[in-house]
């Protein structure tokens, strides 16, 4: 009766046949990468955290804190997205998953089961749960047409694993024991301490014969008055003794489930519960995203380039948009450009103006798109950057040992240092706590640096010079929509006075002239 | 079984929302004093009565009188009356006693049914019995369709047979339970099965032809037993909540008996307090709402009546044909009273108790809206003409041509000209639309105007200024004067 259940097999990575997270050698997105720099500064942590949080069961963070470097990678990851978007790929992943979710929660409440015979029958349903999970899907998925070679490579996986006989025979033979186990019934005597299990016969139901006497003074439906017994899961030693001679009473049957049981301890196929989480990576991005794209706001597949040539049109700050559409606020779209020798974009204008959100979705759109996930914008193409770089002011750090210049500095050598010509750098407000001399100064020699790199960037200032100190830089001046005016609607316009007609104007507000009130009378 | 002592068709409702204007009309009019007079200490009596009160709209001419109709036999047969609302009382309060707990387990729930329920039994045999004894003295459709239901459904043999299957749910020889395998191989699906009456259960174990298994739970397995009692609860709960259901519909009849007989215990109550005032009442003359009929003698507040030992202005009306009427005249004459009193017989009337007149006859209205002009404005979100503005357009909301409207001082919160102008818009449009209209106004250009405009579909009446002893005089059927006396009232108060 208490005998533990045949121990889980040992939790190392199991060998995956396929991945749909790279088309390669199956790279483990399951370490715990930590959050890399430019998230905070990006407002990527929001994003992903919002991204990540409906399905936080499966774990989905390392993944998006790993982006690709091969262009090849984003590709073979656009191309499933491209599939998913499309509803009845959607609908095929969105049912397996839910199976597998069934299934997973019937693994964990086994876990912390007591008694075998309990536990006996949770196994059975979670075998049918895998097997209706599978078979579906295997079943929808060969009827669904896909253009992505990592779904199309998964799919022939599935499909032989579908065909095998050792999978088909296993269904069968859980729900045939199932179907033995719900036609069990029996009768238990309690009279003091002694508990007697016999079959049941023909003996009659209590209840029906008491409504039947007072149904006379039934006028409504009566409170219930059913007290709610707690059925807490788990069986109690009473009730387990009870099963026991139920299953002296039912001998075969039990014993034919003993050995089910025995040779079927591990069922869930390796490949299969890897890519059940994988392919949620590539769903939650589409959730994310789709209460956005209803709000009218466009999304796109970037083109990825090794190129320095990117641009993008209406694009914007996915952190900023996903708050502006929950309240009902319009979101401020923005289009740049850089061809040529132009490297870095320089952005000046008054504060509120967007320009802090600008850099942002800057950054965003390059980290996104080497996720391999579809950015916000009309259209992009974008460079696949080594790194992003991001140094956005900071709130001075009381006692701290460095002034706030210093730290600065220390930020930018440590920046110029680790960046190549790949990387992205986005500098938002620096050097704001010297002279402005200094600062112009400062800036120009960080500027000519980064100029030197050849890499792409944007920076944020208020040092108006800074837009033209090199052939790289390109100008962009934010501003406020000068229209934009609450005021007009609480304006008082001047009427002269007139006797009776402010008062009949309070009663025809009120629907009450004569005229109004005869129509109104019913 | 129905009791339909209120409706020849239907139960009464306790708990039906009064109608949106209603607190603002037994504010107005003062209804608290003749609730509390009719309940006599009784909150249930208040409760209802009050509920029906405000609650007759729709009330028509056969209702009215099926309920003057019960009203008689009890004001014939106060004893029996009063002895069935006690005992239907007794069986609540038992109910009450008993009372339901949060940890309430089914055994403890049957239990305690099955012991309410004995107790229910008895006293439905002493509510029939005064019914066998005193029935032919009650007349009423009501009455007799309650005496014939008990008769019909509660006859001797039904007592014993309740009283069989009360004592077998005492479970003395143990429980025998069924279940199934369900979810988890848990039991589900218990149900609790009686086996043949004749046999104790060992016997009727050891007749079976099955092989039955059998473990016994040690003297100190306390989880063990709490493990049975859980089990024995599953068994239970269905047929504990069989007998607590049971009890419910017994305990709803017993319910419905005490709060219908509720209301005509206050009409009993009324008539004593107005008899020991030596107030004159009536069963009035309803009439249907077309007839456009209105006629008191000694009509007076009975408000008043009730609070001051039966020191009332009795005023006599004859506004049959009549649209609407004015109310003119000095200030402290009555005019209010008066109003208030036609309010509160209107309300008597529809809900089928006696008027507070020497006679009262009128036609039905489907809603009295009272519109009086308020001291202050609490929330002084708006301007008090404003405020009286929307006030008037939610009663609107709430009227139709078969309405009847009191207005007291309305309108007045600005000018006498801008005031006059909206009394007199407002008024017009209802008049025309049928609507009944009460007025109490000092908007001498209002009132004049309806006097020179629809004269003929008006009775305008006058309050006199009242004695210098304070005795106020009955309201003469007399045109509107442009003064309220104001400036003697106001020389009178202040000592000039």
């Amino acid at each position: 009766m208490q005998a533990r259940f045949p121990a889980p097999p040992p939790a190392a990575a199991p060998p995956v046949a396929v991945s749909i997270l790279a088309a390669g050698p199956a790279t483990a997105f399951d370490g715990e990468p930590a959050e890399p720099s430019c998230f905070r500064d990006l407002n990527l942590d929001q994003i992903v955290a919002a991204a990540t949080a409906p399905k936080a069961e499966y774990n989905l963070s390392p993944i998006f804190r790993a982006p690709l470097l091969d262009i090849d990678g984003v590709l073979y990851r656009q191309a499933i997205f491209r599939d998913l978007e499309r509803p009845e790929v959607r609908a095929t992943l969105d049912a397996f998953a839910g199976g597998m979710r069934a299934l997973h929660a019937n693994r964990r409440r086994i876990e912390a089961i007591r008694y075998e015979r309990e536990r006996q029958a949770w196994f059975l349903d979670g075998v049918l749960l895998y097997d209706a999970a599978v078979r579906g899907f295997a079943a929808a998925f060969a009827a669904t047409e896909l253009a992505s070679p990592g779904l199309i490579a998964f799919r022939d996986y599935l499909a032989a694993y579908a065909g095998a006989d050792r999978f088909t025979r296993l269904a069968g033979a859980a729900a045939g024991l199932k179907r033995e186990l719900a036609a069990v019934s029996y009768c238990v005597y309690l009279i003091g301490g002694h508990v007697h299990v016999g079959p049941l016969t023909d003996e009659p139901d209590f209840t029906e014969e008491i409504l039947g006497v007072f149904a006379k003074f039934k006028e409504a439906d009566a409170r219930d008055h059913r007290v709610k017994l707690s059925d807490a899961g788990e069986m109690n030693h009473i009730e387990a003794g009870i099963l026991d001679l139920v299953a002296a009473l039912h001998a075969d049957l039990f014993g034919r489930l003993d050995a089910f049981v025995a040779a079927n301890a591990a069922f869930i196929d390796a490949t299969i519960a890897a890519f059940d989480r994988e392919a949620q990576f590539y769903l939650a991005w589409l959730d994310h995203i789709a209460p956005l794209e209803a709000h009218g706001l466009a999304f796109c597949y970037p083109e990825v380039t090794q190129g320095k040539a990117i641009g993008a049109e209406g694009t914007f700050d996915l952190a900023l948009a996903a708050k502006l559409v929950k309240d009902g606020r319009t979101v401020v779209a923005n289009d740049f450009q850089l061809s040529g020798a132009e490297r870095i974009l320089v952005v000046t204008g008054p504060n509120q103006g967007g320009k802090t959100t600008f850099a942002r979705l800057f950054g965003q759109l390059h980290y996104l798109a080497a996720l391999g996930c579809p950015v916000p914008g009309v259209a992009a193409r974008l460079h696949l950057p080594d790194r992003v770089f991001t140094h956005f002011e900071r709130p001075e750090v009381a006692g701290s040992e460095r002034s706030k210049l210093e730290d600065d500095l220390m930020r930018m050598r440590d920046i110029l240092a680790a960046a190549t010509a790949d990387s992205l750098v986005i500098l938002n407000e620096i050097f704001t706590s010297t002279t402005l001399a200094d600062a112009v100064w400062l800036s120009r020699e960080v500027m000519t640096r980064l100029a030197e790199l050849d890499l792409l960037g944007v920076w944020v200032t208020f040092i108006d010079e800074l837009a033209a100190v090199s052939p790289a830089t390109v100008s962009m001046v934010g501003g406020v929509d000068p229209d934009d005016d609450d005021s007009r609607t609480f304006r008082l316009t001047r009427r002269p006075a007139d006797g009776l007609a402010y008062a009949m104007a309070l009663a025809g507000r009120h629907g009450l002239t004569y005229r109004r009130l005869r129509e109104r009378i019913p | 079984m129905k009791v339909h002592l209120l409706f020849p068709d239907r139960d009464f409702d306790a708990a039906a929302p009064l109608p949106p204007e209603a607190e603002t009309l037994a504010a107005d009019l003062g209804l608290e004093t003749p609730v509390a007079a009719m309940a006599a200490g009784d909150r249930l009596i208040a409760e209802v009565v009050r509920a029906v009160l405000l609650g007759s709209t729709e009330a028509d001419v056969g209702l009215v009188r099926f309920r003057q109709g019960v009203l008689a036999d009890c004001l014939d047969n106060p004893r029996v009356v009063k002895d069935i609302y006690a005992l239907a009382g007794e069986a609540l309060d038992a109910e009450r006693k008993q009372g339901w707990h949060w940890a309430d387990s089914p055994s403890s729930i049957l239990g305690r049914s099955r012991s309410l329920l004995s107790t229910f039994m008895e006293l439905l045999g002493r509510i029939k019995a005064l019914a066998d004894r005193h029935g032919e003295r009650f007349h009423s459709a009501g009455f007799r369709g309650l005496f014939a239901m008990l008769d019909r459904e509660l006859d001797a043999a039904y007592f014993a047979e309740v009283e069989a299957e009360l004592s077998r749910l005492q479970f003395n020889e143990g429980v025998l339970i069924s279940a199934s395998l369900g979810a988890g191989n848990h039991g589900v699906g218990h149900v609790l099965r009686r086996w043949p009456k004749e046999k104790s259960f060992l016997e009727y174990l050891t007749g079976r032809q099955a092989p039955s298994l059998h473990f016994e739970i040690a003297p100190r397995d306390e989880a063990g037993w709490k493990a049975r009692e859980q089990l024995e609860a599953r068994g239970l709960n269905l047929v504990a909540n069989a007998v607590a259901q049971s009890a419910d519909h017994v305990a709803s009849f017993f319910s419905m008996l005490r709060t219908e007989l509720a209301f005509y215990l206050g009409g009993l109550n009324l008539r004593d307090a107005l008899a020991e005032r030596g107030l004159p009442f009536c069963l009035p003359a309803p009439a249907a709402d077309d007839a456009l009929r209105l006629a008191a003698t000694g009509l007076y507040d009975v408000g008043l009546g009730l609070k001051t030992d039966g020191r009332v202005v009795m005023s006599d009306i004859d506004a049959d044909g009549r649209r609407f009427i004015v109310v003119t005249g000095a200030n402290r004459g009555g005019k209010t009273t008066f109003l208030r009193g036609l309010g509160l017989a209107f309300l008597l009337m529809q809900a089928g108790l006696m008027a507070p007149a020497a006679a009262f006859s009128a036609s039905l209205a489907d809603r009295l809206l009272s519109h009086f002009r308020k001291e202050e404005d609490a929330t002084m979100r708006s301007g008090k003409l404003d405020e009286e503005l929307a006030r008037m357009d939610g009663l609107v909301k709430a009227a139709t041509h078969r309405s009847l409207f009191l207005f007291n001082e309305s309108f007045a919160a600005t000018n006498e000209r801008e005031g006059s102008k909206i009394a007199g818009e407002i008024t017009g449009a209802l008049i025309e639309r049928g609507v009944r209209v009460a007025f109490v106004t000092h908007l001498y250009t209002f009132a004049h105007a309806m006097l020179a405009e629809h004269g003929d579909d008006g009775l305008f009446l006058r309050a006199e200024r009242p004695a210098d002893d304070g005795r106020v005089f009955p309201l003469e059927r007399a045109e509107p004067l442009d003064t309220s006396f104001g400036r003697e009232l106001f020389a009178a108060v202040m000592g000039e």
